[in-house]
């Protein structure tokens, strides 16, 4: 018989995700792409806008070791650089759209009746105001600016997560254990975040990982329309744009922003499933 | 032609401690026309054994070993899917357990049950119909025949498993499987349906494999009654002479531990006596001491007075609970039988406010409940509790068994320092009979029987004075089921609890009551000592509550 020994949720997870290899091996993958991305500017010996007229178009080489752009950059410092920019955009705008669309949701799904009507209409209200008219919106009441960035994704992407996470809601507040909550004299609070919320974190984790590289595009489309990300600064999304112009020219162009990329969704999808299984007990090794 | 027979048959699970063994080499026999009852509790392996005949279980991750199915001459553990889709359906059929959820939603029951003779060639879609109308009449889906377009929301349970009958038996099959058929409806549906089941069976001459985990309900219908304990037989006879001489230890506690309306008022023999286990610690009642409470015990403890509970439907206000007056004395059990639709979970939920009664007043240790403020009721939620059905479904999968138990005490500020709380739920967990080193699991690594003791502990964390028990053993096994029912006795003894408790069986509220309310439609039509409405039921309606139940002595005598 074993000793018991305190645990919780958090604990238990935790041991749960060391223990899966290929999530362990994603979140290291993704602090050494961070890592890469905070030092690489830093340590590479050409600046991410020095332009080089001279050394335009160059296949990867010891000097450049990613090749160079139209203009002759260094794509090396320009991907590491524009990797700061969009892991920012995409984690933050992320969390930020966690945040307000899973409370909201959960809120709305839990009220029910006329509240949960009158905030669903609202969030169709937003999903109705096209992007691009509500981004001009913002750009001339606040002017240019890099917060708008966030402000403006957020405000977008939080609108679907809301939808999920009511829907989730409503079926899962009829379960028998909500109601034993209530008839042990619960508060609201105590019942939505601590025995529905942790009860919703499948859908919603699969969700996040979806959102951000939907967020990381769509920066890049802002960037396109002159907010946020401007030339010479860089980031994943623009490199790519640019990159799939000049794909017969240039390969590399597209190639090394677009493997950083496309790397950094893989990691993310697995601690996303890990974090996912780490967090049912039902995954329990034991 | 149409034998069944099962040789050697071994099915195996992959899991993290190896293979599990659902089925160990069990040998099985169907003669053509013969009714076989499959006896056994859950995880017995009878449900496998029965899905294993039509390849129904996905493999992997099922494993089969040596031995074979064979079906006139075919054995079909080694035949190819599309093979076995010819033989699905057409010379062998199954029911399911769960009728809500075994028919599609999307389809009318007509196109539905006529599906069969269209899929196997038999007829075209014209006849099929045609057929469908006429076999449904015969199981008592008239509805049908007036609106042929119906879908299965608009059926009852009782009929959406008739339909499933009729449309196991349309193609007119050799065999069919019953995996618990009539396990998910009231006792009173269950009759009739066995009834049709049965009678239909031996007019088309259809040999029948009835799995349950009921051995007086199999008795009913069966045979011949083959019994499964841990995958494995144990006992295979003619239906009379098991009942008559019971060999197995195991199935002399089956038959012993079903309560009947003869049984004795304190104690229902467990399968842990027959089997020489002590699987579990015995609930000890020295581990409580009841807190004086200065109560007035010459008032009722419970009082309903004119309890009203409208809901509004599509089709306008419904009457769920219809002026329903009722009381309850101190340490006393108040049974409240009635089939699904009468009412009596609602009326359950409206004397706890989990629901708000329309009309009426609740009174509580004398003084009016409901008409104050949340902070109020909130602390009446203390000392009224509820014990829910699905034990399943009413822990929060996510929480240890520490964290349910600790929780309500942190809400009501009972016990001043964690370890006191610890303490308290560890007192807890040994009054319902289990131990210190469940404290730090999760609920799925506990079986039903033992779930359900966790929510009894959960509930009685507050030391409330009134539980409420809705339908808290009608999804367990019988087994089981008289493990929790003697559980829920020694706690009233030891606690001086008081009971609602709430069943659509008669024989379990009958073991449970000193008084008994029968509710239908609503309202409360009969109310009165136990004994009394088991001897001398007033209503024709508690009579049919009595005679609906399953009774192996009885059946013995054939009643069918």
């Amino acid at each position: 018989m074993s000793t018991p020994t305190s645990s919780s949720l958090g604990k238990d997870a935790w041991d749960r995700l060391l223990a899966n290899k290929m999530a362990m091996a994603s979140l290291i993958l993704l602090l050494l792409i961070s890592i890469l991305c905070m030092l690489g500017p830093v340590l590479s010996s050409h600046s991410f806008d020095q332009q080089n007229l001279d050394e335009v178009f160059q296949a990867p080489s010891f000097a450049h070791p990613f090749g160079t752009d139209n203009l002759g950059r260094d794509l090396f410092a320009r991907t590491t650089y524009g990797g700061r920019i969009s892991l920012l955009v995409g984690l933050l705008a992320t969390l930020v759209s966690l945040l307000i669309g899973v409370t909201y949701g959960m809120v709305s799904g839990y009220a029910g009746g006329r509240l949960d009507a009158w905030m669903m209409r609202f969030v169709d209200v937003l999903y109705s105001l096209p992007f691009i008219i509500f981004v001009i919106l913002l750009m001339v009441l606040f002017g240019r600016n890099f917060l708008l960035l966030f402000l403006a994704i957020g405000a977008v992407e939080w609108l679907t997560m809301a939808r999920i996470t009511r829907a989730q809601t409503l079926s899962l507040k009829r379960a028998e254990f909500i109601e034993a909550a209530r008839a042990l004299g619960y508060s609201h609070s105590r019942i939505l975040f601590r025995h529905l919320l942790p009860n919703l974190i499948g859908p919603i984790i699969i969700y996040a990982t979806l959102t951000v590289p939907a967020v990381m595009l769509l920066e890049a489309a802002l960037s396109f329309l002159g907010l946020g990300v401007q030339a010479p600064m860089s980031s994943w999304g623009s490199l790519i744009q640019e990159g799939a112009e000049k794909m017969d020219a240039a390969p590399w162009l597209l190639l090394f922003p677009g493997s950083f990329f496309c790397l950094t969704l893989f990691a993310l999808n697995f601690i996303g499933d890990g974090l996912r299984d780490a967090l049912d007990p039902k995954h329990s090794k034991n | 032609m149409g034998d069944l027979s099962i040789e050697n048959l071994h099915v195996g699970f992959p899991s993290r401690e190896g293979i599990v063994r659902a089925v160990d080499g069990i040998n099985l026999s169907i003669n053509s026309g013969e009714i076989v009852g499959l006896v056994g509790e859950s995880g017995s392996g009878k449900s496998v054994t029965c899905n294993s005949i039509l390849q129904l279980l996905p493999s992997p991750p099922a494993r089969f070993g040596a031995g074979k199915i064979d079906w006139s001459g075919k054995n079909l553990l080694s035949q190819t899917e599309p093979s076995l889709q010819k033989i699905r359906g057409k010379e062998i059929s199954m029911i399911f357990q769960d009728p809500m959820s075994s028919l599609n939603p999307y389809m009318t029951v007509l196109d539905q049950v006529a599906e069969p003779l269209v899929i196997h060639k038999i007829c075209d879609w014209a006849e099929a119909k045609i057929r469908a109308k006429e076999i449904l009449q015969k199981v008592g889906v008239t509805h049908v025949l007036k609106h042929p377009h119906s879908y299965p929301h608009e059926y009852s349970g009782g009929m959406r498993q008739r339909a499933m009958i009729a449309m196991a038996l349309i193609t007119k099959p050799n065999l069919l499987l019953a995996d618990e058929p009539t396990t998910a409806l009231d006792v009173t549906v269950q009759a009739k349906v066995l009834k049709i089941l049965k009678e239909l069976c031996l007019d088309l001459q259809v040999s029948v494999l009835f799995v349950s985990h009921d051995l007086g309900l199999v008795a009913e219908l069966a045979d011949r009654v083959v019994v499964m304990y841990r995958g494995k037989v144990v006992e295979e006879n003619e239906t009379q002479s098991i009942f008559r001489n019971p060999q197995h230890p195991y199935v002399k506690a089956l038959i012993a531990c079903r309560p009947t309306l003869e049984s004795p008022k304190d104690y229902l023999p467990t399968v842990e006596d027959f089997m020489g286990e002590t699987v579990e610690i015995q609930p000890s009642s020295s581990v409580h001491t009841l807190p004086k409470k200065n109560l007035d015990r010459s008032l009722p403890l419970l009082e309903a007075k004119k309890l009203v509970v409208q809901f509004h439907t599509d089709e306008g206000p419904l009457l769920a609970v219809d002026h329903v007056d009722l009381s309850i004395e101190y340490g006393k059990t108040l049974g409240l039988v009635g089939e699904s639709g009468s009412g009596k979970t609602t009326l359950g939920r409206s004397i706890l406010h989990l629901i708000k009664p329309t009309e009426g007043e609740i009174r509580f240790q004398g003084k009016i409940i409901g008409t104050d403020s949340f902070a109020k009721r909130n602390s009446l939620r203390k000392s009224m509790q509820i014990i829910f059905q699905d034990p399943y479904a009413s822990l929060n999968p996510r929480l240890t068994i520490e964290q349910t138990l600790v929780e309500p005490m942190i809400v009501h500020q009972i016990g001043k320092s964690k370890n006191e709380r610890l303490e308290k739920a560890i007192a807890l967990l040994h009054e319902v009979g289990l131990g210190e080193e469940h404290l730090y699991r999760y609920p799925h690594e506990f079986s039903g029987g033992q779930r359900q003791r966790i929510c009894v502990a959960r509930a009685l964390t507050t030391e409330p004075e009134f539980i409420v028990c809705d339908e808290c053993v009608s999804a367990m096994d019988v087994s089981v089921q008289a493990q929790v029912l003697n559980l829920l006795k020694s706690l009233q003894r030891s606690r001086g609890l008081t009971y609602l408790f709430i069943s659509h069986d008669l024989s379990v509220v009958k073991f449970m009551s000193d008084h008994i309310a029968v509710m239908q439609n609503g309202r409360v039509i009969e109310n009165g000592p136990a004994e009394q409405i088991y001897n001398q039921p007033k209503e024709s309606y508690t009579r049919k509550l009595i005679d609906a139940i399953p009774r192996a002595n009885r059946s013995l005598n054939l009643t069918f």
